[in-house]
């Protein structure tokens, strides 16, 4: 049957304001994704199939790595100055507040109590160099030599007191750290009476991941 | 907005010769393609970026009676020591008196998994009762074996597991095995 020629629409689609919606997303996209700060310390974190997200606040992080190496991290500027302010009163070193206001800046630190004002008065670029920071010392008591306990331990209260809530930690050990450095972390959290903890891990891809859910 | 001259698809055989128009219509097909493969790549890198957390609980530590260990039957546990070398020894009940083992075995689908699940279906049929696994890291495991078995305590849903301190007597078990290095 002949039927009259429909004249075809055009194929030509105005794509503007698609472009415009697109290009906003992507603005979006690109200012709210935090560039990655440099580490203190790297650690290759093992693989497993947990698809839990590490929470963004009031989180303490552990790292521990390049052989037993402890660094120690608090998510929260306020947190932090908080938790310095405990830290001077128990060792007794002042701080100044451009120094509190500097260390609040800072995401992850290593270095023993009495080498913290160097460590603040750096720059971020210095501070990264690798092997720079010894890390936190830490022993079995829970006298002021285990600094790390006393770093956890103030970072709890200051979240505790700033925000009423538990403070979550986790430990961000390297994957071929040995099992008692590991230990320990999990002894200076567990003479805390924490024993709720997490461990972080980067998601392990491919087919294991896949056929272990089936099970 | 940006459709500058409407008619310009036509191409009707005017009588008029119109000077054309430089420039109307901009075909944005591949800044829309570029603007959208962008957008893909900072979603996925904010939310893929980010580390896992994966809870542990471990039991209350007692420090006045480091012995102090929960009564259990023995044939409703069973050990899993994590040796060097990325080796498991596994064993049902008491060291001295294992009702199974200890053998040595590997870690994933084909090692330790297949034996936790075998574990997890008989020990309930047999006592009505969840198996309770323990895992002792010996002092030349990494903290990737860890991982990995806590790992697998997830993927075989065995919900009952400790971590716990390995005895002496393991370790010896392990050095004489060339498990463990010191």
């Amino acid at each position: 049957m002949a039927r009259a020629k429909v004249k075809r629409a055009s194929t030509v689609i105005d794509m503007t304001a698609m472009c415009d919606v697109s290009f906003l997303l992507l603005t979006f996209f690109v200012l709210t994704a935090t560039a990655r700060q440099p580490e203190a310390l790297e650690v290759d974190t093992p693989a497993s199939v947990t698809q839990v997200k590490i929470p963004d606040d009031k989180l303490g992080m552990v790292t521990v790595g390049d052989g037993g190496k402890l660094f120690f991290g608090v998510k929260g500027p306020q947190i932090r100055t908080r938790m310095l302010e405990t830290m001077s009163e128990n060792y007794n070193i002042q701080f100044t507040e451009e120094e509190k206001a500097r260390f609040a800046l800072m995401d992850e630190f290593g270095v023993p109590m009495h080498n913290l004002k160097q460590l603040i008065a750096m720059d971020m670029e210095q501070r990264a160099k690798p092997g720079l920071q010894p890390g936190i010392p830490s022993d079995t008591t829970n006298n002021l030599s285990n600094e790390m306990y006393h770093w956890i331990h103030a970072a709890r209260t200051a979240t505790a007191a700033l925000y009423n809530e538990q403070m979550r930690i986790s430990i961000k050990g390297d994957a071929n750290e040995k099992y008692p450095d590991i230990k320990k972390v999990i002894d200076i959290l567990q003479d805390q009476n924490l024993n709720r903890f997490s461990l972080i891990t980067k998601l392990k891809g491919g087919v294991e991941a896949i056929s272990g859910d089936e099970e | 907005m940006a459709e500058l001259n409407q008619d310009s698809g036509g191409g009707k055989k005017g009588g008029k010769v119109r000077s054309k128009k430089q420039g109307g219509r901009v075909d944005l097909t591949a800044m829309v393609d570029l603007a959208f493969l962008l957008i893909t790549f900072f979603m996925l890198t904010t939310s893929l970026n980010k580390p896992n957390a994966m809870d542990v609980t471990v039991p209350d530590k007692n420090k006045d009676d480091l012995e102090d260990r929960l009564e259990v039957a023995d044939d409703r546990t069973t050990t899993i020591l994590l040796a060097g070398d990325n080796k498991i020894v596994w064993y049902s009940g008491m060291f001295d008196t294992p009702l199974e083992g200890p053998e040595t075995v590997d870690y994933g689908a084909e090692g330790i998994r297949k034996v936790l699940l075998r574990r997890l279906a008989e020990v309930p049929q047999r006592t009505g009762e969840d198996l309770i696994v323990v895992i002792r890291p010996s002092d030349d495991a990494t903290h990737r074996n860890l991982v990995d078995i806590l790992d697998e305590m997830k993927i075989v849903n065995a919900q009952k597991f400790s971590l716990g301190n390995i005895l002496e007597i393991e370790n010896e078990f392990l050095r004489q095995h060339n498990l463990l290095s010191n």
